[in-house]
């Protein structure tokens, strides 16, 4: 049995003593909608992205490979939350990337803080991440619910927009959107006139735009992303919303379902993103890139977050020359200034929101339109200490620590 | 006048989608109705022949330039003889077996189908354009109706009467309903059986991708349309009772409404509602409203 022990233990030792890398790899888990309703704005082409970061620091850290995973979390807290677990424990996963939808997203994080790995959000939205439910192992990457509001809210009702009436998912993403869109618009000195939660994935929206209809708001704001934004904007053209003087403004949509709308359908919608793809040159031979290897689709801008973050990721790896204390990583990529093709230079602060550029876009009418995936134009750009909650109205804990 | 802090005229707008969401419904499981009476299969691929009779017309349009009108015939046409070939390699095979084989059989194709078009199309999908006779709508006094809705809610009131129509009061609809009760029987009468179920499993199918064009220009064309439908059209047949073709009809676009009040009165249930009502009938008629009683 000694002898076992003994020889267990020398096994080990060439691993101990280095004590580098866990499990002689650095794994990367792209967790996120792999055939529902968020599968075209993340899905795959996250996995493409991850992939792209890791071929760029050229495939290892040091001399230790990257690899990287997928799985499906079907927009599920349940699902992804246990694979999250199996991950770690088992499948020697060092960090987690993407997590579209909010509520399984919270979920990953608390997960990830138990286990004290890494976990980079650049699906979901809720200003909560890196607000009252802020981990020390959490960054937030490419947008959150609060900034949607700054920068599309507030633009709608700079434009006269005054009254709201509320389309909201009924989960944790839709009902921090409408709450912190709701801030804004009451800010800038505006109101709610009402709102209806409607259950994630719905098919016909006819009866929801209905209600908003009859609160003759003036701004119909839409607090739910993917293919429920799809399917309200459709119904709105369809039952006269827009002819009859009301606004659309759909608070998160992504550049994949204007594609699945049409211009013809979406035109003059304004709209929130922190990446678009013909932004300038280097985004621009990236996306293709990217696109070479999607099936012709360009990125979204959570596409781009996977991409940014997980390089992020492996440059703090690679200057602790260790990942296996998460919260350790982390903090090592706050003290790292962020610098991409697709952000640009950037910050993480120490409630784990990455700061950088919002932009606000108005998509083309169908003659504006160059060729394919040529939908936006630029109305403007709004810095990231304008865009992003300030850091003290967060509520996050991680803040008061870092701040004494 | 308010009811329940509702305007009245609000209540109507919100019934009459009701009503059109409920004759997707009705057309849906008025074909899953006529498969179960007659084959004993609970097909699960219904919704996915719904998508398919949807990207269908889809490649008509991108491909041949064939627009809605032609979809409209085209469309369920080829689905109808895709579903043919469907019963007389596949299902034929388990005939003899007990339904859930049929059920898992068919739910196996549904995935594969759904599987090949979501990795061919992405999950978003794609736009189909209105066909531009039936764009714009009517203003009625509590509500703008567009056209397209409207047509919806006619081709389906006239497709589900017409189908109940010859099932009750034709000759062939007799043979089906005699083969129903006892095929052996029909086909010692000289009634080629075996065919008469190709065709209705055909026509079935057929009907799921009518429905499937019906609703590309409303919605959009989308691999994941006929999985999002599918289990509530499987309640509305349960509901309905089980292979009862007027019970379906009924149940269709009653559900539809009830979906449509809960809409206004609780939204965040109206995902759940029809469930719940589906287990009520369970628990007090378990034949559901409209079968018979064992």
């Amino acid at each position: 049995m000694k002898a076992r022990i003994a020889l267990l233990l020398s096994l080990a030792l060439p691993f101990a003593a280095r004590a580098d890398f866990t499990g002689k790899v650095i794994k990367i888990g792209v967790l996120n909608d792999q055939s529902g309703l968020y599968a075209d704005l993340a899905g795959q082409g996250s996995v493409i992205a991850a992939k792209m970061a890791v071929q760029e620091m050229g495939g290892k850290v040091g001399d230790t490979p990257v690899e990287v995973i997928f799985a499906d979390h079907q927009n599920k807290p349940d699902v992804g939350s246990s694979i999250a677990r199996q991950w770690y424990d088992a499948d020697g996963v060092d960090v987690i990337v993407d997590v579209p939808t909010s509520s399984v997203a919270l979920a990953v994080s608390g997960v990830t803080k138990e286990k004290n790995k890494v976990f980079i959000g650049s699906g979901p939205g809720t200003s909560d991440l890196t607000g009252k439910a802020c981990s020390p192992n959490t960054v937030h990457w490419t947008y959150d619910t609060y900034a949607l509001a700054q920068t599309t809210g507030k633009a709608e009702v700079q434009t006269g927009g005054k009254s709201w009436f509320f389309l909201t998912a009924d989960y944790a993403f839709g009902q921090a959107l409408e709450r912190d869109t709701t801030a804004v618009v009451k800010a800038a000195g505006g109101e709610v006139l009402g709102s209806v939660k409607h259950p994630l994935n719905t098919t016909d929206f006819s009866s929801f735009l209905l209600q908003a209809q009859a609160s003759k708001a003036q701004v119909i704001g839409l607090a739910n992303a993917g293919g429920d934004t799809i399917n309200s904007i459709k119904a709105a053209s369809e039952f006269g919303l827009l002819k009859g003087g009301q606004k659309l403004a759909g608070l998160l949509v992504f550049l994949t379902d204007i594609h699945a709308l049409g211009l013809q359908t979406a035109q003059g919608l304004l709209l929130s993103e922190s990446f678009y793809w013909d932004r300038d040159a280097k985004t621009r031979e990236w996306s293709k890139k990217f696109a070479a290897q999607n099936g012709g689709k360009m990125p979204t801008m959570v596409h781009a977050g996977v991409y940014a973050g997980v390089l992020h990721y492996l440059k703090a790896v690679k200057a602790l020359k260790s990942d296996g204390d998460g919260k350790a990583v982390v903090d090592e990529m706050k003290k790292l200034h962020t610098d991409d093709t697709l952000f640009g230079k950037g910050t993480i602060r120490a409630d784990g929101r990455k700061i950088h550029s919002m932009y606000l876009y108005e998509v083309k009418k169908p003659s504006e339109s160059k060729g394919p995936w040529d939908y936006y134009k630029l109305i403007k750009e709004i810095p990231g200490d304008q865009a992003f909650r300030p850091l003290g109205e967060g509520g996050c804990s991680l803040v008061a620590a870092a701040q004494k | 006048m308010t009811l329940l802090a509702v305007p009245v005229q609000a209540l109507f707008g919100q019934l009459l989608i009701g009503l059109i969401n409920g004759s997707f419904y009705a057309l849906l499981s008025l074909g899953l109705a006529i498969i179960f009476g007659l084959l004993n299969v609970i097909n699960f691929c219904h919704g996915a022949l719904y998508m398919l009779g949807a990207f269908v017309s889809w490649f008509l349009l991108e491909k041949a330039g064939i627009g809605y009108w032609p979809a409209l015939i085209l469309a369920p046409l080829a689905v109808g003889l895709f579903g043919a070939l469907i019963e007389r390699t596949l299902i034929r095979r388990i005939s003899s077996l007990e339904p859930l084989y049929g059920l898992l059989l068919t739910y196996g194709i549904a995935l594969m189908l759904q599987g090949l078009f979501s990795n061919w199309f992405g999950s978003s999908g794609m736009p189909y354009e209105m066909p531009s006779q039936l764009q714009g709508g009517v203003a009625l006094p509590f509500m703008f109706l567009p056209n397209y809705r409207m047509w919806v809610i006619g081709v389906s009131l006239i497709l589900c009467l017409g189908t109940w129509a010859v099932t009750e009061g034709t000759r062939l609809g007799s043979w089906l309903r005699a083969a129903t009760e006892n095929a052996p029987l029909v086909s010692a009468f000289g009634i080629n059986v075996p065919r008469m179920i190709t065709i209705t499993y055909g026509l079935g199918v057929g009907l799921a991708a009518l429905a499937g064009v019906l609703a590309a220009p409303i919605y959009r064309v989308s691999p994941l349309m006929g999985a999002d439908l599918i289990i509530v059209v499987f309640a509305v047949v349960v509901i309905g009772g089980m292979g009862s073709i007027l019970g379906s009809i009924v149940t269709g676009f009653g559900l539809g409404v009830l979906e449509g009040l809960t809409k206004v009165f609780y939204p965040e249930a109206s995902n759940t509602v029809i469930f719940v009502v589906m287990a009520v009938v369970l628990l007090v008629r378990p034949a559901g409203l409209f079968g018979k009683q064992a």
